[in-house]
C-alpha cells in the first residue's frame, strides 16, 4: 500500500547554521499511529513543520497522500491537520467561530452538523459560545484539536498533544486518538512521554540531533531491544557474589539482599534454570523472585545515549 | 481559488472590527469630527477661501484621506501582526491557501473597514461643513484605491514588525507626518517655491490632491499624475507582498 506520507532525504539548515534535520527519510503507513520520539531540539517539530508547510525545507521532498507538499501544496495541505505544541488560539474568539474559521481556511464549506459532532466528541459543545480566553488549559488544548479536525483531515499531526495535561485528560485524548484512527485517520504524534508512545503507537521513530536513528514496530522494538531482569530476594544477605559465579551476569544489590540477573529475551536460552541450579549448589537460597522487562523509556534512553 | 478561505479570513477580520467597534470606527470618526469642529467650523470660518473653496470645505477631502491612510495601515498591519504575535499564523501557513487568497482576505478586510470609515466620516463632515462632490465616481474610486494601497502597505509593516513598537513606528513616525505635510490642511501652492518642490517627493500629496479634485475640480498636481502615482505605489506594495511570501520573509523559517 502506498504510504500516506513519504519523506525523502529531507534536510533543514536554519539561517543560524543549525542543522535541524540531516537527510531524513521516512514513510508513514496509511491508518497507523506513528510516534516520533526524541529529546528536546532533536528535530521533531522541524520535521512536522516542514510537512505542514510552516517551515521551508533546505532540500529533500515530502509527499502527503501522494502529493508534493510544495508543488501540489493545496491538495497536500488539505489532507493534513496539525495540533501544534503551543496553545496558540485567538483569545477573543468563541469556540464555534474559531472552529468554523479553521474549516473555511482549509477550503471546506460550512457544515454545522459536522462541527457539532467534533465539539461534542471533544466535550466542547456546551462551551461553544464561550470565548477561548475563558477556557481552562485542557479545554484550550481540545479546541486546538477541534480546529485541526474541522476540515476532516486524513492525516493528523499531534505535536506533544498531552504536554501539561492532567492524567484524566491525557487518557481521554488517547481514547480520542484511537477513535480517530478507527475512522481512518493516520496519526503522527511527537511526545516526550514514552508512556504515551508505548500506550498508543503502532510504530516508533526515534530522532536524535536531526537524524532518524530508528524506525521500528513498537512490539518488535520492545522485544528486540528489551531486556528482562530476574530479581531474587535472598533469605540471607551476601557480602559479595561468590567467585565461582563470576561468569554469570549477576549483580548484587547495595544492601546484599537481592541478586539481579539480566538476560536477553531473544536469546535461545535464558540461562535461568542453570543459574538457579548453581545458586542452590552454592547454598544461596531465596525467598521470592520476580522478572521485569525494560520499558520503552529504557530503550529510548539507551538508543539516544549510544549516539556519538 | 479557495473562496472559503478568503471568506474565512475576511470574515474573521471584519468580526474583529465589530467586536471593537469603538476603537475601529467610533474613535477615528470622533477625532476627525473634532478636526471639523475646530478647523472647519470654528477657525475655518475666520480663514480665507482657498481658490473658490471655503477652508472648512477644503480640508474635508484631506481629513478623510488622513483617516483612511492611518486606519488602513493600522488595521492591515494589526491584522497580520496579531497572528504572528499570538502564534496562530501557523494555521494560515499550513492551510491550502495561496498568497493571493491570504492577501485578498487580510487586505480586503482592512480596505473594507477604511472605505466604511471614510464614508461615515464623509457623512459626518456634512453635519459641520457644506461641500460638494463634483466627480462622485472618481471620489469613490479614489477612496477604494487608496484604502487598498495603504492596506497593502500596512500588511507589509505587519509582516516586517517583530514587536509592538515597530508596529507603531511607521504609522506614527512616517505615515502621519507625511499625511499632515501632504496638503491635508493646505494647498501646497501656499508653500514657498522650494518647499513646493520638496512636497512633490511626498506620495501623499498626490493622493490628497487627486481626492480633492474629485470634490471641487481643483488640484495641486495633475489628476492623472495623482492616479498614476497611486497605482505605482500600489504596484510596489503588491510586489513587496509577493516577495514576502515567496521568500517566507519574517513568516517562515
Amino acid at each position: 500500500m502506498e504510504p500516506i506520507i513519504s519523506v525523502s532525504h529531507l534536510t533543514k539548515t536554519y539561517a543560524s547554521g543549525f542543522h535541524a534535520l540531516k537527510d531524513v527519510s521516512l514513510e508513514i503507513r496509511r491508518g497507523e499511529i506513528f510516534a516520533l520520539l526524541g529529546p528536546n531540539g532533536a528535530g521533531k517539530t522541524t520535521l512536522i513543520s516542514i510537512v505542514c508547510g510552516i517551515v521551508n525545507p533546505t532540500s529533500g521532498t515530502v509527499l502527503a497522500d501522494g502529493h508534493d507538499i510544495i508543488r501540489d501544496y493545496r491538495v497536500a495541505r488539505a489532507a493534513i491537520g496539525l495540533v501544534p505544541q503551543e496553545l496558540t488560539t485567538d483569545a477573543f474568539e468563541s469556540v464555534w467561530d474559531t472552529v468554523g474559521f479553521s474549516r473555511g481556511l482549509f477550503g471546506k464549506p460550512p457544515d454545522a452538523a459536522y462541527l457539532e459532532k467534533v465539539l461534542r466528541d471533544l466535550s466542547l459543545w456546551e462551551r461553544r459560545h464561550s470565548r477561548i480566553m475563558t477556557l481552562s488549559g485542557g479545554m484550550k488544548r481540545r479546541v486546538m484539536i477541534a480546529k485541526a479536525l474541522a476540515h476532516e483531515p486524513r492525516i493528523l499531526f499531534l505535536d506533544e498533544p498531552t504536554a501539561g495535561v492532567d492524567v484524566e485528560l491525557r487518557r481521554a485524548m488517547w481514547e480520542m486518538v484511537r477513535s480517530l484512527r478507527q475512522n481512518g485517520v493516520t496519526i503522527i504524534l511527537t511526545t516526550h512521554y514514552i508512556e504515551e508512545a508505548e500506550e498508543m503507537a503502532d510504530r516508533i521513530g526515534v530522532i536524535s540531533r536531526g537524524e532518524l536513528i530508528l524506525i521500528e514496530e513498537k512490539r518488535a522494538l520492545m522485544t528486540k531491544l528489551g531486556e528482562k531482569r530476574l530479581t531474587l530476594q535472598l533469605r540471607s544477605p551476601l557480602q559479595s557474589i561468590p567467585g565461582e559465579l563470576a561468569d554469570t551476569a549477576l549483580a548484587l544489590s547495595a544492601d546484599g539482599t537481592e541478586l539481579v540477573y539480566t538476560f536477553d529475551t531473544q536469546g535461545e536460552r535464558t540461562g535461568i534454570a542453570t543459574l538457579l541450579r548453581r545458586l542452590a549448589e552454592h547454598g544461596i537460597d531465596f525467598k521470592d523472585l520476580h522478572t521485569t522487562q525494560s520499558s520503552l523509556e529504557d530503550i529510548f534512553v539507551s538508543l539516544v545515549r549510544s549516539r556519538p | 481559488m479557495n473562496v472559503h478561505a478568503i471568506r474565512a479570513i475576511y470574515g474573521f477580520e471584519l468580526a474583529r472590527t465589530w467586536r471593537t467597534l469603538f476603537q475601529s470606527i467610533a474613535s477615528p470618526v470622533l477625532s476627525t469630527s473634532l478636526y471639523f469642529i475646530v478647523f472647519g467650523a470654528a477657525i475655518g470660518s475666520r480663514m480665507a477661501h482657498i481658490g473658490a473653496v471655503s477652508y472648512g470645505a477644503f480640508i474635508v477631502p484631506g481629513l478623510i484621506m488622513l483617516s483612511i491612510l492611518t486606519e488602513s495601515v493600522a488595521n492591515a498591519s494589526f491584522g497580520i501582526y496579531m497572528p504572528k504575535y499570538s502564534g496562530t499564523i501557523y494555521e494560515i501557513l499550513s492551510a491550502p491557501v495561496s498568497v493571493l487568497e491570504i492577501v485578498i482576505g487580510y487586505v480586503g478586510a482592512a480596505a473594507t473597514k477604511s472605505v466604511i470609515l471614510g464614508t461615515i466620516i464623509l457623512i459626518t463632515a456634512r453635519l459641520f461643513v457644506a461641500f460638494t462632490i463634483e466627480h462622485p465616481l472618481w471620489m469613490a474610486a479614489s477612496l477604494v484605491l487608496t484604502s487598498i494601497t495603504f492596506s497593502f502597505f500596512g500588511f507589509i509593516i505587519g509582516v516586517w514588525a517583530d514587536g509592538w513598537e515597530k508596529l507603531q513606528i511607521v504609522p506614527t513616525m512616517i505615515v502621519t507626518p507625511l499625511a499632515f505635510l501632504g496638503g491635508s490642511f493646505y494647498s501646497i501652492n501656499m508653500l514657498p517655491p522650494l518647499w513646493q518642490k520638496v512636497a512633490l517627493f511626498n506620495p501623499i500629496v498626490y493622493l490628497v490632491s487627486g481626492f480633492r479634485w474629485s470634490f471641487y475640480g481643483v488640484s495641486d498636481v495633475n489628476v492623472l499624475v495623482s492616479f498614476a502615482m497611486t497605482l505605482v505605489f500600489l504596484l510596489a506594495c503588491m510586489l513587496a507582498v509577493w516577495a514576502i511570501f515567496r521568500t517566507g520573509y519574517k513568516l517562515k523559517a
